[in-house]
């Protein structure tokens, strides 16, 4: 009474489902494009100290006299300054490298906390129900109808600058995104039969709820995830160029566009427009890959 | 007389990521006006495919690449879209499995159907709402003129259904094909609906292909019967002929897995093996790897035999009575 | 007789849905009451001895899968008990239902469903006796070798993901996943519906081999008649909430006894009667919102009387072979349905 159907049995193990997932994603050639610029981005920014021509923190080694020198001049160093330098000699091009450096750990810390914080309570809601779904979607509806800027300046002002506090400061303001996303998720899916299988073999609430229903309201999440770390990145900027961020003894690209910005009249664009040119391809190009692997996560997706 | 549907060769294929399936492959059958064919088949066998093509619903990835489709003599495929529109609804309708894929949610019962109803005719709103009443009372719904001013979802299953079937009679069409109309409905209520079809049959000499899995349903319903494997009818033939003496080895299994036939308790003939995959058929005869009197002639495309209006397609089919 | 292994006593259910806390206060200020209550299952009585197999049979409405989840401890009773060897299968706690045995498991409907889509399936069979502590993780896989083969499946099949397999595969995994908790009741909750006709006969087939093979004692419910004659000893045919006749396969489907069993064995088309015109029951399945008064099918019934319209029949027995029938024509065994009965 065997049931020997091997062969009639969709053969799609796991490696091959990335094969796939991999393949649909290189459909638009637009977000294959944004995620190798991603990748040489993180590169550059992470490798800063290793392909920077010149550390521009480190206050021995600048020179007054290579203040606002035009891109594509050569400096005292010895080396062509790409993007020119700013008011304190800074070459742009390494300011930016380590500016980017933490951007990506800022955004990259605030969007997983904030995503683990998110997915904790939007579970326990979506699964406890009653009192305790009431509780927790409500405090989430009333954080999401606030700007996430806004809530990210009181927090800062509460908490004082620094990386651990903005980092903080855009945890609570982001993880409601994630709380009502891996809801909505959970809701539907803790209907399904597979659930409640689990439920009734039975199996403990713990596990039911991170060995079953978490992995099945990820897909969803990663997308949510794509975006708010875009979204990270740009908070932080701005918060930096509000003068509220990080100081400007710590690199970031909103301070190094702060610092240039009274200068974006006069003949010097230089000290405010790269940094702003290279934080809006960051965000755009992680904004491109999240609606690729959107489209591509959708059911309806043509396979 | 003219058939009212005569379908011939008709082939559907899906361009998929494993290739290029052939979900219909060569289907061709014929029904009379006033009777009832149905097209029996299990997952994968194309009979729901069948009944989309014959309508040219077929979207991309998905195309007819062959066959004729006749309509009272004329070939749906050869016409314009714009043409082939006309006539769906006025000559050709569809009832689909869920009837909300009929009914618009957002819209009085009535309105949609006078909106049907003045597609094809130039009439007055007040003449097309009565057309309308008249059809429903023509299904078996009491109290028709509420029944128009209500909208969906105060509607029950079954009544939704026969809203979607009076819509589909509306313009007196020569053939309905009907997808697993009363699959999703509780058994009472099928069995009221399948009573009114036959009668509708009757009465209006329509021609019905009624898609289903369900043999119990089909035998008591149907003139004439398609059985179809993997996009291929391996079997036709009048109703009693099919399920008294069927004579492919799949339509036989598929009568003696049924309960019904059977002692209790006693373990039901089994088919082996699965449904099949359309996009990894075998050579020839595609029952092969499940059927018991295959042999090594099976690698080849089974004959299409035909005795007194009986056809089988098999290279071993089972004796004629 | 010996103890049954489920004894279900009295059982009711009710789905209350309370509207919102503004509608909740505006119904305060006016008086008014939102919300509304389905009796899902009302009164409720059955015994399932042990080796036995149990029909439940019934349309939409009828209450049979939500008896079947709160025999399963998914749902808990309103009010009644169900207790399995004697002791109680479930309990409320707060919002969710605590289940207290792993003797009780349940086969969903649909086998695309029922296993969770990223887990292999090995894993998902593995899962609960490993967390109960009846499975060390070295025997797991030698386990679930076994149990793959029980149910008809190659043991490599164990590093598989479920939409790997077809329905009816899958049907036998999650078989497979109910055996490996050891249990001693099964419940089948239209296990086999969603399975194309040819399939269906592997899988009860399946079912009907296991059961003599490991004793097993199944509730198996299904609006398919034809089915549940075939691999059940008892059925219960239910309507709206309640039992209306409870008898032997064979006495059922030899000589029904309640008006809607015959109706509905009227009504359904089977295979070999041919054309001959079947009787379809007149009018609508009622809503659960909104049952009729008194005998809940009189509405529909070619037989009602004045008393069907206004009392509630109770599930009697009838005959001398054990079947038991909720209907008034059975008090006195033929009465005529105008005369209203003297006590």
């Amino acid at each position: 009474m065997t049931d020997a159907s091997s062969a009639n049995a969709t053969v799609e193990a796991k490696p091959a489902r990335f094969r796939n997932f991999c393949s649909d994603f290189a459909r638009s050639p637009v977000a294959v494009l944004s995620l190798i610029l991603i990748f040489v981005l993180l590169f550059v920014s992470f490798a800063a100290p290793l392909v920077s021509p010149q550390d521009p923190y480190d206050l021995a080694k600048l020179d007054w006299m290579d203040a606002f020198l035009r891109p594509g001049t050569i400096g005292s160093g010895g080396y062509t300054h790409i993007l020119g330098t700013d008011n304190a000699g800074r070459d742009m091009l390494s300011a930016i490298f380590y500016g980017l450096r933490t951007s990506f750990v800022i955004g990259l810390s605030a969007g997983v906390l904030a995503l683990a914080v998110g997915i904790c309570l939007g579970l326990a809601a979506a699964y406890f129900g009653g009192r305790v779904e009431v509780l927790i979607m409500r405090v989430v509806d009333l954080q999401l109808s606030m700007p996430a800027i806004l809530l990210a300046l009181v927090l800062v002002a509460v908490l004082g600058q620094g990386v651990g506090q903005i980092i903080l400061a855009l945890v609570i303001a982001q993880y409601a995104y994630f709380a009502r996303t891996t809801h909505g998720a959970a809701t539907v899916e803790r209907g399904k039969d597979y659930i409640e299988a689990a439920r009734s073999t039975p199996l403990p609430t713990g596990r039911v709820l991170f060995r079953h229903l978490l992995p099945n309201v990820l897909p969803p999440l990663i997308v949510v995830a794509t975006v708010q770390v875009a979204s990270a990145i740009a908070l932080e900027a701005t918060l930096s160029f509000l003068g509220v961020g990080l100081p400007i003894t710590e690199p970031s690209l909103g301070s190094l566009i702060a610092n240039g910005f009274k200068y974006i009249h006069t003949d010097r664009y230089w000290l405010s427009i790269y940094p702003g040119v290279f934080l809006m391809v960051t965000v755009v190009a992680i904004n491109l890959v999240g609606d690729q692997v959107r489209t591509v996560l959708d059911p309806r997706h043509n396979r | 007389m003219t058939k009212a549907l005569d379908v011939k060769g008709l082939t559907t294929r899906f361009e998929t990521r494993k290739g290029m399936v052939t979900a219909v492959n060569g289907v061709s059958f014929s029904v009379e006006r006033g009777r009832i064919m149905g097209l029996v088949g299990e997952s994968g066998s194309g009979k729901s495919v069948t009944g989309f093509s014959i309508l040219g619903l077929i979207d991309e990835p998905g195309r007819i690449t062959d066959g004729a489709v006749l309509v009272d003599g004329e070939d749906l495929r050869s016409l314009k879209p714009d043409a082939l529109r006309k006539l769906r609804g006025s000559k050709v309708a569809m009832v689909f499995q869920d009837p909300m894929m009929t009914l618009n949610p957002v819209l009085r019962v009535g309105d949609q159907m006078a909106m049907a109803v003045r597609v094809h005719e130039k009439v007055s709103k007040n003449a097309a709402w009565e057309k309308a009443r008249q059809a429903l009372e023509t299904v078996g719904i009491p109290a028709p003129a509420e029944r128009l001013k209500a909208y969906p979802h105060q509607l029950s299953g079954g009544m939704r259904q026969r809203v979607a079937i009076a819509t589909a009679l509306l313009h007196r069409p020569a053939v309905i094909i009907a997808d697993e109309p009363t699959t999703a409905l509780d058994v009472s209520i099928q069995g009221q609906i399948l009573a009114e079809v036959r009668r509708l049959a009757d009465e209006t000499g329509t021609a019905i292909v009624w898609v289903t899995h369900d043999l119990a349903v089909i035998s008591s319903l149907a003139d004439d019967i398609c059985v179809m494997y993997a996009g291929r009818i391996v079997e036709r033939g009048t109703a009693e002929a099919i399920i008294s003496a069927p004579r492919h080895p799949y339509t036989v299994g598929l009568i003696g897995s049924v309960p019904s036939l059977h002692e209790p308790g006693t373990p039901l003939p089994q088919i082996p093996g699965s449904t099949p995959q359309l996009s990894n058929l075998p050579a020839g005869c595609p029952f092969r790897p499940r059927c018991p009197r295959a042999s090594d002639i099976c690698s080849s495309e089974p004959p299409s035999l035909e005795t007194a209006g009986h056809f089988v397609s098999c290279h071993h089919p089972m004796e004629a009575s | 007789m010996s103890t049954p292994l489920l004894s279900v006593e009295g059982v009711h259910k009710r789905f209350t849905r309370k509207p919102g806390l503004v509608v909740q206060g505006i119904d305060r200020l006016t008086g008014r009451t939102s919300g509304y209550t389905v009796h899902a299952l009302s009164d409720i009585s059955l015994a399932v001895a042990r080796g036995e197999v149990l029909g439940l049979v019934g349309e939409s409405g009828c209450g049979k899968s939500t008896l079947g989840r709160i025999i399963s401890g998914i749902y808990t009773p309103s009010d009644g008990e169900v207790s399995l060897d004697g002791k109680p299968v479930a309990r409320d706690r707060g919002n969710n239902v605590d289940k207290l045995t792993t003797k009780v498991q349940m086969i969903h409907q649909d086998p695309f469903a029922s296993l969770n889509p990223r887990m292999k399936v090995g894993e998902t069979i593995a899962e609960g006796p490993r967390v109960h502590g009846f499975l060390k993780s070295g025997d797991a896989r030698a386990r679930v070798r076994a149990l793959l083969e029980q149910v008809g499946l190659e043991g490599a099949y164990a590093d598989r993901l479920p939409h790997q397999f077809s329905g009816g595969q899958r049907q036998r995994v999650a078989i497979a996943r109910a055996l490996a908790m050891e249990p001693e009741l099964l419940v089948l909750d239209e296990a086999v519906a969603s399975l194309d006709v040819s399939i269906q006969a592997q899988v009860l087939n399946l079912f009907m081999a296991l059961r003599r093979e490991l004793n097993l004692t199944a509730v198996f419910i299904s609006h398919d008649l034809s089915v549940v004659r075939h691999v059940c000893d008892r059925v219960a045919i239910m309507y709206l909430g309640r039992i209306v006749e409870l008898a032997s396969a064979e006495a059922l489907y030899a000589a029904p006894q309640h008006p809607y069993t015959k109706a509905l064995f009227a009504s359904i088309p089977t295979l070999g009667t041919g054309r001959a015109a079947f009787q379809p029951i007149k009018g609508e399945i009622p809503s659960p919102l909104n049952p009729p008064g008194g005998c809940a099918f009189h509405p529909r019934c070619p037989m009602a009387g004045p008393r069907c319209k206004v009392e509630l029949p109770v599930l009697k027995p009838t005959l001398d072979n054990g079947s038991m029938v909720a209907c008034h024509l059975n008090d006195g065994g033929t009465g005529a349905p105008e005369k209203a009965e003297a006590a």
